[in-house]
């Protein structure tokens, strides 16, 4: 057991786990923050997805020794990203509006890897944004609505995002 | 069945030379880098290594080195870092190419160019490019460092040049590729986000109407990511024609030895590999 140190949505925590646990593992199962879903286990559907250090990554896949010190933002933290006064962030609101969630199990990887395409491209052509969601799978909405509401995330509200 | 994480132990040593003596006192130590492959096998309970080093975080081995002639890539280069990197993507766009279609953008984030390689998968993205590009590979241990041309890197299926005590430090390419003209296909179940069932990259110089330089290189076509000198050798000093062409397919198919598997089949394997080169030889007709 070790003991690690690191920053989940803005909140220091100290926590004794094997090294080789899964950063997804200790999410849900330490810190009980159960937004971050296990879908494959193995990096291909990203329904686990969070940022760590800015960057998207599978939480799966992610030894929890390699977080030490590391700063994890996973959804339950993207509210929190929302400007003052609003309860959702514009990216949670635009797949509300557009029906870019159905059955839920994807919405946080999809939110997510929208926020990290966002970053990187505010303004994203339908091709950056179907390559930004390619590692996220929907059995539910066929994708078109998804793609709507990243379209209208990044044309409403380019200026109210923070990281 | 899941693993008993409990089973398993990872140390991080904060420094390259803490990390290489800490291998050198324990070569039964598997370096783990961004976990992309590893952690897939944890999760499925495949996990046969118990001890791990990690060296994600060491930054002496997240680096582009640019020189007027080369490019070196430390080895924990990620997949991300490799697109964003604009000499890269001039000088070297089979490799910037291939870096965009390894997995997907989260998986890019975290997976780096040296454990591409030192996994070992013959379908593997980067080795085809790396190949034609004749790269060469430096290891270092806590004895010394070594360089060897990439291309002798495999030795048979999933063996490398490794030895136990030694990491894969950096990957160096030459700058002098410029003049050539270059193909870099891969064929998967789906466009995107799917392993390989056969990949081909080609760099040639044609000069005088003539090939005067070749270089193929093939995943899945073989045990390990792999050169195929008998098809080099049929087009080199030949000019492109129909006839040369199907030397070439042929020659391609006397060296090719793929498997059947989950992905795809031998027969497949080998008919489309011979149709890629033919694909790349007909950009060079005229």
């Amino acid at each position: 057991m070790t003991s690690i140190t690191l920053t989940v949505n803005r909140e220091t925590h100290t926590i004794t786990a094997p090294p080789m646990k899964r950063l997804l593992d200790v999410l849900r199962e330490d810190l009980h923050l159960t937004g971050a879903k296990e879908g494959c286990g193995e990096g291909e559907c990203g329904s686990c997805s969070v940022l760590m250090n800015g960057e998207l990554v599978n939480s799966c896949l992610v030894p929890i020794l390699q977080c030490e010190g590391a700063s994890i933002i996973t959804i339950e933290g993207i509210a929190h990203l929302a400007a003052e006064g609003e309860e959702l962030h514009p990216i949670q609101q635009c797949f509300l509006e557009h029906g870019g969630a159905q059955c839920g199990i994807c919405t946080p990887g999809m939110i997510l890897a929208t926020h990290h395409l966002l970053q990187k491209h505010p303004h994203p052509t339908l091709e950056q944004i179907q390559e930004g969601l390619a590692g996220n799978l929907c059995r539910c909405t066929g994708y078109m609505r998804i793609f709507e509401a990243v379209q209208q995330a990044a044309d409403s509200a380019p200026h109210e995002r923070r990281t | 069945m899941r693993s008993n994480v409990l089973e398993y132990d990872l140390i991080q040593p904060a420094t390259l030379p803490a990390a290489l003596e800490a291998l050198a006192q324990n070569p039964g130590l598997t370096p783990i880098a961004g976990g992309t492959e590893l952690m897939v096998a944890l999760a499925a309970g495949r996990l046969a290594q118990k001890q791990f080093l990690s060296i994600h975080r060491l930054s002496e081995l997240r680096f582009i080195e640019v020189t007027p002639t080369a490019v070196t890539l430390g080895s924990g280069t990620t997949f991300t870092d490799i697109r964003k990197h604009p000499v890269i993507a001039n000088d070297f766009p089979l490799l910037a190419r291939a870096a965009s279609w390894t997995g997907s953008i989260a998986n890019q984030n975290r997976g780096t160019l040296g454990g591409n390689i030192v996994n070992a998968s013959p379908a593997a993205d980067s080795p085809p490019a790396l190949l034609v590009y004749d790269a060469s590979v430096t290891l270092i241990s806590a004895r010394g460092a070594r360089t060897l041309p990439y291309r002798d890197f495999h030795v048979s299926y999933k063996k490398t040049a490794l030895a136990p005590d030694e990491l894969l430090f950096s990957i160096n390419l030459e700058r002098r590729f410029s003049a050539y003209r270059s193909y870099l296909r891969k064929i998967g179940t789906r466009n995107a986000q799917a392993i390989s069932k056969v990949a081909l990259a080609c760099l040639a110089l044609v000069e005088n109407g003539a090939v005067s330089d070749i270089r193929i290189g093939a995943a899945s076509l073989r045990e390990t990511p792999t050169r195929c000198a008998a098809a080099e050798q049929a087009i080199l000093n030949q000019p492109v024609t129909g006839q040369t062409i199907a030397a070439a397919r042929a020659a391609l198919l006397t060296e090719a030895r793929p498997i059947d598997d989950i992905r795809s089949t031998a027969k497949y394997r080998a008919a489309v590999a011979a149709n890629l080169l033919e694909e790349f030889l007909r950009t060079l007709l005229g």
